[in-house]
């Protein structure tokens, strides 16, 4: 009747075996293995480094390559785009839309993927549907409805309107290319962070409390902190995925709410000028870049940082 | 720090009851802790010593009864303002935080500024032997080491009171081994009132003062580990605090005398209980001892059995005896006694004033598994 040894509890890895233990035989013996594995599944990773080099790299390049060489060598396209104020307009405007979109979904998001994580198995999975459901409807689709929800005469409209308040002009205005493209962006801004927000242990926000936090600073103090990488993530991508937008600006937008990408489509397929249309998209490649290389530092987590050997 | 005698609070349930819907996690317990004492929670899993712990800590509300804590009653008060410290099995060490500021976290909290607040975090780092570890992050520090920042971090506030769940369940044994007698060290120096709850009744023995043994959400027992091993009052203590061997048979009582049958044996003792009860007699391995078959013990209790496990334990030995009627005995012998090989023939025998007559309890066996 020895029951004293506690081996039916811990579930919990116990950290102790990550440390020490680097020398060993069978250890350097499985490392070494594990190398020769690495190298050998580099092919696995091949067709579709395949595809990304035909399919992106190379119509990438050509495009890259147009934009200097027409209509004759030299820089002429970038004199042109950064001589014409429009365009810096536009530029200014892509990245400003890009950015209510991103803020638009983190307050929208981030509420509903919390709740994702707390609710039971089936709640859940009507959530992840609802988020998910989107997806599998056309985009065009998507964005006409809007239009008729948007429109002066729409549904929102007449809401606010038998509320007592005067039409709110949505259709073909900022604040409508921003709401429709805040739709179709979500589930990019909810998924990863439901995937960073599950991963977060509930009980540290017990053991705050037990040390004194109201669940608001426990909230503010434990569980916020530990969710930014899932903003950071989802705000990358959905900024990013922002900033090429076509379909949404064109359809709810006006005139006053062009972004670069309508620009791009304009010379590249109604003026045929690839050498035009080339470099805009180049410069919106960079100018992402640059914004992607002064994000980086944000997402990286503290507590991963650090050495694990002692 | 104020003296060791005035720091502890006195805590005081009174028929605490909890209902989850139709079950009952919790059947009118009573219990009170004294200051500065060190009381364990001990029983298997889900038979409400964790839920005892929560309504102390304010996690879980009770569904009626009171809790007093240091003579005042905190029902309705929320964990955060009940200035108590916790520690979980899981540590829940901030993972974005380094370990000075997951110490300083709860003082931060109640607005103790720099000087102090170092200072502090560092009397507590000290306290649990991790002075030099401030800087780290949690990831980088092992079970044990994150154990002892959890602890470090629950005493830094300086709390009367100090919940422990499972804290050392997810550790190898050696490390709990040593970790129990730095928590009984720590219990020493702050005088503040521990409340510990595990399954592990050798590490309940090792550190409490008392003992509450929880059953299917009740108390079965209070007492002091002695006293638990000693003078069980209810078979399931019996069983569960200890090595026992019980015996179950048909009862027969004359007079003060009971006596149960075991395949045709029959064994006796100067006790009795209460009519109508279903006697079994419960008997620690110490006070067993065995002969060869037929070489002795004609004045006392004998029953015939054979060796079915033998193991060397460097002090003596501990020999599994398997009965006539399949039932198993556990016997522990010093290292001059006879020694036995697995298959021996032996008579297992006992004085009839060594043996505990309990109530028997079929519920007592199904818990234990």
């Amino acid at each position: 009747m020895e029951r004293a040894d506690g081996g039916q509890l811990g579930p919990l890895p116990v950290a102790a075996s990550a440390t020490g233990s680097r020398d060993t035989g069978p250890a350097a013996a499985a490392d070494d293995r594990w190398r020769w594995f690495r190298g050998q599944a580099f092919w696995l990773v091949a067709p579709a480094l395949l595809l990304l080099v035909v399919c992106l790299g190379l119509p990438l390049a050509i495009v890259t390559l147009r934009s200097f060489s027409e209509p004759q060598w030299g820089w002429q396209n970038y004199v042109w785009f950064f001589g014409t104020p429009v365009n810096l307009t536009v530029l200014q405007r892509t990245f400003a839309i890009s950015a209510w979109v991103t803020l638009v979904c983190v307050i929208a998001g981030y509420p509903y993927a919390y709740v994702m994580t707390v609710v039971g198995p089936k709640m859940r999975l009507v959530l992840i549907l609802c988020v998910l459901v989107p997806f599998w409807v056309s985009g065009v689709v998507r964005t006409l409805a809007w239009v008729i929800l948007l429109q002066d005469s729409g549904v929102i409209n007449s809401v606010i309107r038998s509320l007592g308040l005067g039409p709110v002009k949505l259709i073909r205005t900022q604040t409508g290319v921003v709401i429709g493209m805040a739709q179709v962006l979500l589930p990019f801004m909810i998924l990863p962070l439901y995937s960073v927000m599950k991963a977060i242990d509930l009980r540290l926000l017990q053991a705050a409390r037990s040390l004194g936090a109201s669940p608001a600073r426990a909230f503010a103090q434990v569980y916020l902190p530990l969710s930014l990488p899932g903003v950071y993530a989802g705000a990358i991508i959905v900024f990013i995925l922002a900033l090429g937008f076509y379909i949404t600006p064109a359809l709810l937008g006006g005139p006053r709410s062009t972004m670069l990408s309508t620009l791009i489509q304009n010379q590249v397929l109604s003026l045929l000028n690839w050498g035009r249309g080339g470099a805009m998209g180049v410069v919106l490649l960079i100018a992402t870049f640059i914004l992607l290389a002064l994000a980086a530092p944000l997402s990286r987590q503290p507590h991963k940082t650090g050495s694990r050997r002692q | 720090m104020a003296s060791p005698s005035t720091r502890g609070a006195a805590i005081d349930l009174k028929s605490v009851s909890k209902h989850y819907g139709s079950f009952i996690a919790l059947d009118e317990v009573s219990l009170r802790i004294e200051p500065g004492e060190f009381m364990t929670l001990l029983g298997p899993s889900g038979s409400g010593k964790t839920t005892t712990l929560n309504i102390v800590a304010g996690f879980t509300e009770v569904s009626s009864g009171s809790l007093d804590v240091g003579g005042k009653s905190v029902i309705g008060v929320p964990a955060h303002k009940r200035n108590t410290g916790v520690v979980f099995q899981h540590y829940a060490l901030f993972p974005h935080m380094t370990v000075s500021r997951n110490v300083a976290y709860p003082l931060t909290l109640r607005g103790i500024a720099n000087p102090d607040r170092e200072a502090r975090v560092r009397k507590a780092l000290d306290m649990v032997k991790m002075t030099d570890f401030g800087h780290r992050f949690p990831s980088e520090l092992s079970g044990g080491q994150q154990q002892r920042v959890a602890l470090a971090r629950a005493i830094v506030f300086d709390p009367p009171l100090l919940l422990m769940d499972e804290p050392l369940g997810a550790l190898d044994k050696k490390l709990r081994e040593w970790l129990q007698l730095e928590i009984k060290r720590i219990h020493r120096e702050l005088g503040t009132t521990f409340v510990y709850v595990t399954h592990d009744q050798e590490e309940a023995l090792v550190l409490s003062d008392r003992i509450a043994v929880f059953n299917q959400g009740r108390i079965e027992q209070i007492g002091s580990g002695r006293q638990l091993y000693d003078e069980p009052e209810t078979l399931f203590v019996g069983k569960f605090v200890g090595d026992s061997t019980i015996l179950r048979g048909a009862p027969s009582t004359s007079g003060d005398e009971t006596a149960i049958d075991i395949a045709g044996r029959k064994v006796t003792t100067a006790k009795r209980l209460p009519g109508g009860v279903k006697p079994a007699m419960l008997l620690r391995p110490e006070k067993l001892s065995l002969a060869r078959r037929g070489m002795g013990g004609q004045d006392r209790n004998t029953l015939p059995g054979r060796i079915g496990e033998a193991i060397y334990l460097g002090s003596g030995s501990k020999y599994e005896v398997v009965l006539a009627d399949t039932s198993k005995a556990i016997v522990r012998s010093t290292l001059d006694a006879e020694t036995f090989a697995i298959g021996d023939e032996v008579d297992l025998i006992f004085a009839g004033s060594d043996v505990k007559l309990l109530a028997d309890d079929e519920k007592a066996d199904l818990n234990l598994t």
